[in-house]
């Protein structure tokens, strides 16, 4: 019962989206008052069913419903209870759910925090994602029912696959879809602006905190499944340019691009066409990203089952969104008149140039992500693209792209000469590069990646320190900076972080390979780890084998690190658990791997890591989605609600 | 108007080769030997080592050669239907008996059933190096000029002769 409840929820909600999504468009284009009016309730009907749905099928987890086929896929009554509710969007059928639900949450927050919007400019940006929402739910319907139920109910389930039976399953895919499904707001606001022919500097403003929510979200998103693929795939790794990876990297770099160009399109009213472009273009590779993982066609560690059914349909929808959009883009960028002048040594050239940089960085990784299916198309034999190429196309991008980012927040508005800009930034290049030189041979060993790396770090560090400072130091000004000043340099830093992570793991990363018996040692990174045992203990649907470690340096012991490899009942590939010690400055990983039989007893095959700044990587995720927030909050986003306050409380008066 | 066209040209570009990718499967590893002669050989037969076997003997015939071995496990899996389908005499079932002890192989075929209508021995698996077999079970068609037009990597299932094998066979039978 509960089941069809959830099944005729998402029926009766693609109604809903039908009506609610024409009305509000057409509406808006004729002006019609009366159709406007349902965009907000619309929405939040929507929201309302899709949720019902959602519990629905949470439900069925929870109970143990194994007569749906969805739940007998994911579930097994053993799965502790956490893991069936995150088994929830554990498959494909959940996975859209969520993406729905998501969907629908981002419409009820517009429809909440629109005050100040004008109705008629609501009403389309509602619309539209009424309609991208009417996609997803035939999508749903037609091809991917979750709660299609069995003829022979089986007694348990097939249990979720054991490599999602892990904390990251319950946050990382909602906080990556919060950011990939957000991507449809600012989108949905391109699309109104266009309807209305009004790119305005109005518009921009007001898509630019939905930008920043979903680019906060999509940064965290993807910050948490690179933790996740750490510790959980056991090689050390935390980023492995996989098709479905760069699905989610790509709208990061375009939104990215995005959230820049809308500040210059709200400050200074230019490069409105190029900012709707990214706009649609940061949902489109949303809409990519999302057939690229779930039609198949990319080999993937992310394997999931593939339907053709299914491909043909996101293909088709992503045709008409993307298609229908760019088109729109064609009919009406032509009329839109660009803004005020700008000279060459301005913001705007530094911002121009940062967004073409993330912009072409990220066709390059698509170029890379695709290249094997175009390849294959033109019958030109199979290949895939790995990690050198994404290496040695990304970085030289990236490198100037950090070099200006500082100059570009140093630079004035309209026109600033380089000699200003030399001397406030001179001091800083120099101290950047005596920093960045010296500190490898610090840390032991020199090399020209770790100093460039460290360098750029320094750079954007001191870049934002000096200018925080300016501020701070004249107490006038330090009330007066907007919170999102304060956000933009935590951001900025956050790359930094980023940076001198990435180098330092890549610069001073070792690693070692090696079979240990009960009683064995090894070092690596001047810690020395000694084998003390190996026990088996259960799991609620495992067993592990549990090893000891006694991790030490100079002959001190820090602690016994309990590293594990699983077998679970419902599947013959055993998981690693590393286990990891991590600092400040460093971790330190053993994982265990093959039991290894023969020669002299019993014997593990065993992975040690130390990876120096390992953990910056993810505090600079954080870093930038705190910048990020900060920027978001700032008051002048509300402010019209204020003076319409204001008036009211005069009228009260 | 013309350059805000560009995006949209762009996009339907890739559209198309999506939608040719659809028709793919990623998975599929392709021979280089596909459409290429196969290579020529002549090696002793399982069943009457006195006797040679010259893969030049098969030109003007559409025939299947197939890999195994009797240490081989999905070879065992693949075998009931090589059996069932030896019996409609659609096409000859050449075996190479690869990497295997003579006596070992006609054993398993005795025990299992012998589908082919000869078996060839490689005991040092030299014939295997010169077709790129990399594992056993794998068959290759070849046509009647003595080219390869289609492999099947691992054991030949029913859905594979119904839908890939069979309709090519009776293509180039005709």
């Amino acid at each position: 019962m509960i089941p069809e409840l959830g099944h005729f929820s998402l029926i009766l909600a693609l109604f809903v989206a039908l009506a609610m999504g024409t009305l509000s468009v057409v509406g808006g284009q004729q002006g019609r008052a009366d159709w406007m009016a349902l965009a907000r309730p619309g929405a939040q009907a929507l929201w309302l069913l899709t949720a019902i749905s959602f519990l629905c099928l949470a439900y069925a987890f929870y109970s143990n419903d194994f007569s749906v086929l969805y739940v007998t896929q994911h579930s097994n009554s053993k799965l502790p209870g956490i893991y069936r509710f995150a088994a929830v969007w554990g498959g494909h059928e959940g996975s859209l759910l969520l993406w729905l639900l998501m969907l629908c949450s981002w419409m009820m927050a517009v429809s909440l925090f629109s005050r100040q919007l004008p109705d008629v400019m609501v009403s389309r940006v509602l619309g539209v994602l009424g309609l991208v929402a009417v996609g997803f739910l035939l999508f749903m319907l037609i091809t991917s029912n979750p709660f299609a139920r069995l003829m022979n109910i089986p007694e348990n389930g097939q249990d979720l696959n054991p490599m999602l039976q892990d904390p990251g399953l319950v946050f990382h895919p909602p906080m990556l879809y919060m950011g990939y499904v957000g991507m449809a707001v600012p989108f949905a606001f391109a699309i109104a602006a266009l309807l209305n022919g009004r790119l305005d500097a109005a518009w921009a403003r007001w898509s630019r905190p939905w930008a920043t929510a979903a680019w906060i979200c999509l940064t965290i998103g993807i910050g948490m499944g690179s933790e996740w693929a750490y510790y959980v795939l056991g090689w050390g790794g935390w980023w492995f340019w996989d098709p479905v990876e760069n699905a989610s990297f790509l709208p990061w770099l375009v939104g990215t691009a995005l959230i820049h160009s809308l500040a210059v399109t709200e400050k200074r009213g230019l490069f409105r066409n190029w900012t709707i472009m990214l706009a649609i273009i940061a949902f489109a590779l949303s809409l990519l990203g999302t057939f690229l993982v779930r039609s198949g066609v990319l080999t993937s560690v992310h394997a999931f089952a593939t339907d053709p059914k299914r491909g043909v349909f996101i293909l088709l929808f992503l045709a008409v969104v993307v298609g229908g959009s760019l088109t729109l883009f064609a009919l009406r960028a032509s009329k839109v008149q660009s803004g005020g002048k700008f000279t060459l040594v301005s913001r705007e050239t530094f911002l121009l140039v940062n967004n073409v940089l993330l912009t072409t960085a990220a066709a390059a990784v698509l170029l890379g992500t695709l290249y094997p299916l175009i390849v294959d198309a033109l019958n030109l034999g199979k290949l895939s693209v790995g990690p050198p190429y994404f290496e040695t196309v990304f970085v030289p991008i990236m490198v100037p792209a950090l070099l200006l980012m500082v100059i570009g927040s140093y630079a004035r508005w309209k026109t600033d000469s380089v000699a200003a800009l030399t001397k406030n930034l001179l001091p800083v290049a120099i101290v950047s590069v005596l920093l960045g030189c010296t500190a490898p041979l610090l840390a032991g060993a020199w090399s020209a990646m770790v100093a460039l790396g460290l360098t750029l770090a320094f750079w954007i560090i001191l870049g934002s320190a000096v200018q925080i400072y300016r501020q701070i130091k004249n107490s006038a000004n330090w009330k007066s900076t907007p919170i999102s000043i304060w956000g933009m340099h935590m951001a900025h830093v956050g790359i930094a972080v980023f940076v001198i992570g990435i180098t330092m793991v890549k610069g001073y990363e070792t690693e070692k390979d090696v079979r240990m018996a009960v009683g064995d040692t090894v070092s690596v990174g001047g810690y020395t780890f000694r084998m003390t045992g190996i026990r088996a203990e259960p799991g609620p649907n495992y067993t592990a084998e549990v090893g000891d470690v006694e991790l030490s340096k100079d002959g001190k012991l820090l602690r016994v690190m309990h590293p594990e490899k699983r077998t679970y009942f419902s599947s013959s590939m055993p998981m690693t658990q590393a286990a990891i010690d991590t600092t400040l400055t460093r971790d330190v990983y053993v994982s265990l791997g093959e039991r290894l039989e023969g020669g002299d007893g019993t014997a593990w095959a065993v992975r040690v890591y130390h990876k120096p700044f390992v953990t910056w990587i993810w505090a600079g995720c954080l870093f930038m989605a705190l910048g990020g927030a900060m920027a978001a909050l700032d008051k002048r986003y509300r402010r019209k609600v204020a003076a319409n306050t204001v008036r009211l409380k005069g009228l009260a008066a | 108007m013309k350059k805000a066209l560009i995006p949209l040209g762009i996009f339907i570009v890739l559209v198309v080769f999506l939608a040719i990718a659809l028709t793919r499967d990623p998975r599929e590893i392709p021979s280089p030997l596909i459409g290429k002669a196969a290579p020529l050989f002549s090696a002793p037969i399982l069943h009457t080592p006195q006797q040679q076997f010259n893969s030049k003997d098969m030109l003007g015939k559409v025939w299947l050669l197939n890999t195994w071995a009797s240490w081989c496990v999905a070879c065992r899996q693949e075998h009931p239907i090589l059996v069932e389908f030896a019996k409609t005499k659609t096409l000859p079932v050449i075996g190479l008996d690869y990497k295997d002890k003579d006596a070992d192989g006609l054993k398993w075929l005795d025990r299992l059933g012998n589908p082919y209508d000869l078996s060839v021995v490689d005991r040092d698996g030299r014939i295997g190096i010169d077709f790129g077999v990399y594992g056993v079970p794998e068959s290759f068609l070849i046509d009647k000029a003595g080219v390869i037009r289609y492999k099947q990597i691992g054991p030949i299932t029913e859905e594979a002769l119904r839908d890939k094998i069979l309709p090519l066979v009776r293509e180039l039978q005709k």
